[in-house]
């Protein structure tokens, strides 16, 4: 089970360009996550704290396949996202990068402040602000295991260090 | 009961007999390709730390078309570690700022049908125009892919798109997609394979279907798939490839499809997406009172050789309005070289067209022909984000070539079919 984080909500369809703008792309990450949801949220970016919770409507992370979308998240300390879907080559980043990605169907009843946490494995979201439990679709396994290693390069890491042990 | 295109492809890749949808596979990968903004500068750190090497250099394409050419020190920077490391890494398939990698890709010969192909580019479902299961990932994902030659995939399910009927004059693959955008939304593809077909799909040259498959990303698809026939072979063998065996590469008949969308062409208007996203599209004449600072013509979705062709289809003998300025930046230098061999350059210069550089510009903000607050762009591009080719107050309407062109000598978004009815196509 997650630690409890403050619920950041945002609409259906938000877009890479709008989480790490190509304007920024080729500077540091810190540049460009201060820029984050600026084009939808000015005051996101600012005002974010770690262990703070991203809420989506549909289709979140649809665009580009640059990962900085999810990584600008991270470097502002967001560790969990939710939302109704998200756009495919996204979520696969967000898992790569560690972040926790749930799809829940009931996203509709969070509200901006609530304190939510979440257990990925049995597929359920808890509002402690409401008292509201919701269910998401649960992480598969060998996902929930690179996941939990950090993400895709401390999973190959592990998996190639344990071949070298073997031979 | 039999399979579809796609459920062909990832059986092969992962050594199955067969597979369903939904099911978790692992796949090795046939090709990948990256570019200088994915590619090296972010997956060299993770092979270093892992300390591993490229599990087949023979199988990695290397293209330069984002920060190309570089405009100062930090793009600069970029494209010569890109170099490097194709020298050190042995990559031999290395096409250095010779236009935009989905375009390269193909017109190197790098594609056939039944390749299982991963691309550091969300606009990589491109690829499956010529019979490849071709999709986006990530920088992260690209490392996997070096270190191991595999990735996964959740077999998708195919949503099959049946497209009838002849495009009328002024029309192109660009207004299906488009009437699409709106029909399907952004992510009504839910991540499952687009499959394209019809007798309008087949009538298509290769670059049109490119266009069909290169927006499936706007759809929300993984892939965007076209069974190959003669038109693919003919394209592969010409671009120097191996269009290996397409028969072998088609989907069943009774392949089952999650649904199925058909598509009256002959009943198709020209359509333009309005500002900030593709789904927002509709028939041109609901947005013919929008004046344009800017008309764009490039990207790989709308820069192609056939594009410009539609593009001076309409600007032949004409000139772009005053206060209205139009850029053009071919998807690569073959483009450029055919559309300077056979006038289509010289036809859009004389108009007044301003000359860019092949690569990914201004179509996502990397490069030049940036917009400033409150300006308004139409693109032949396929995105038009917030923000996404300049200033956050900037409004970008999408449209095919020939609308662009159109647009931009009226000044204000026009149905190039004001200027194209009467002459012969």
């Amino acid at each position: 089970m997650n630690e409890c984080g403050k619920a950041w909500v945002f609409g259906d369809n938000i877009d890479t360009d709008v989480l790490a703008p190509g304007l920024y792309m080729k500077g540091p990450l810190k540049v460009l996550a201060a820029h984050c949801l600026e084009a939808v949220d000015p005051d996101f970016a600012p005002n974010v704290e770690v262990g703070d919770v991203i809420v989506g409507g549909e289709n979140f992370g649809i665009g580009s396949s640059r990962e900085q979308a999810v990584q600008a998240l991270q470097f502002l300390g967001v560790r969990t996202l939710i939302a109704k879907n998200f756009a495919g080559i996204f979520f696969r980043n967000a898992l790569n990068f560690g972040v926790v990605a749930l799809s829940c169907a009931e996203v509709d009843k969070i509200t901006a402040g609530d304190q939510l946490s979440c257990d990925p494995e049995q597929g359920r979201i808890t509002n402690h602000t409401t008292g509201e439990t919701y269910a998401c679709d649960p992480l598969p396994e060998q996902l929930l295991a690179m996941v939990t290693d950090g993400g895709l390069v401390d999973h190959l890491e592990r998996r190639l260090a344990k071949k070298e042990h073997a031979s | 009961m039999g399979s579809t295109l796609a459920e062909k492809i990832i059986a092969k890749a992962s050594g199955r007999e067969s597979v369903s949808p939904g099911e978790f596979v692992t796949c090795a990968v046939d090709l990948a390709m990256m570019h200088d903004s994915g590619g090296p500068r972010r997956v060299e750190p993770i092979l270093k730390r892992l300390d591993a090497k490229v599990w087949d250099p023979d199988k990695v394409v290397l293209i330069t078309d984002h920060f190309v050419p570089p405009v100062d020190a930090m793009s600069a920077a970029i494209l010569d570690l890109t170099r490097k490391w194709a020298d050190a890494n042995g990559i031999t398939n290395f096409h250095d700022m010779q236009g935009i990698c989905h375009v390269v890709l193909p017109e190197r010969g790098h594609l056939s049908p039944g390749m299982f192909v991963v691309g550091g580019d969300s606009h990589s479902p491109t690829g499956g125009a010529f019979g490849s299961f071709m999709f986006g990932v990530g920088a992260t994902d690209m490392a996997g892919v070096l270190v191991t030659g595999e990735t996964w995939t959740k077999t998708p399910a195919t949503i099959r798109v049946d497209i009838d009927g002849e495009l009328g004059t002024g029309l192109s693959a660009k207004d299906i997609i488009l009437h699409l955008c709106a029909r399907i939304g952004m992510g009504g593809a839910e991540y499952q394979v687009i499959e394209y077909g019809g007798a309008t799909v087949a009538a298509m040259s290769m670059t049109e279907r490119m266009t069909l498959s290169n927006m499936a990303a706007e759809l929300g698809a993984q892939a965007g798939l076209i069974a190959a026939d003669a038109t693919t072979t003919a394209y592969i063998e010409a671009a120097g490839g191996n269009p290996g065996n397409p028969a072998q590469w088609q989907g069943d008949a009774d392949a089952k499809y999650l649904r199925t969308h058909t598509v009256d062409a002959s009943a198709l208007e020209p359509h333009v997406a309005a500002p900030h996203s593709p789904a927002n599209s509709a028939p041109i004449d609901d947005h013919s009172t929008v004046a344009v600072d800017q008309a764009y013509i490039g990207a790989c979705t709308g820069a192609k050789l056939e594009d410009l062709q539609m593009a001076a289809a309409v600007l032949k003998g004409r000139q772009v309005a005053t206060g209205t300025r139009l850029l053009l930046a071919p998807a690569s230098t073959r483009v450029t070289a055919a559309a300077a061999a056979d006038g289509t350059l010289a036809s859009l210069t004389a108009a007044g067209a301003i000359l860019m550089p092949s690569g990914c510009g201004a179509c996502a903000g990397y490069g030049a022909g940036i917009l400033a607050e409150d300006e308004v762009c139409i693109s032949s591009t396929a995105r038009n984000f917030q923000g996404r080719m300049g200033a956050v107050s900037s409004k970008v309407y999408l449209g095919s070539p020939y609308t662009v062109a159109a647009s931009a000598v009226a000044g204000r978004i026009a149905d190039p079919r004001e200027f194209l009815v009467g002459e012969t196509s």
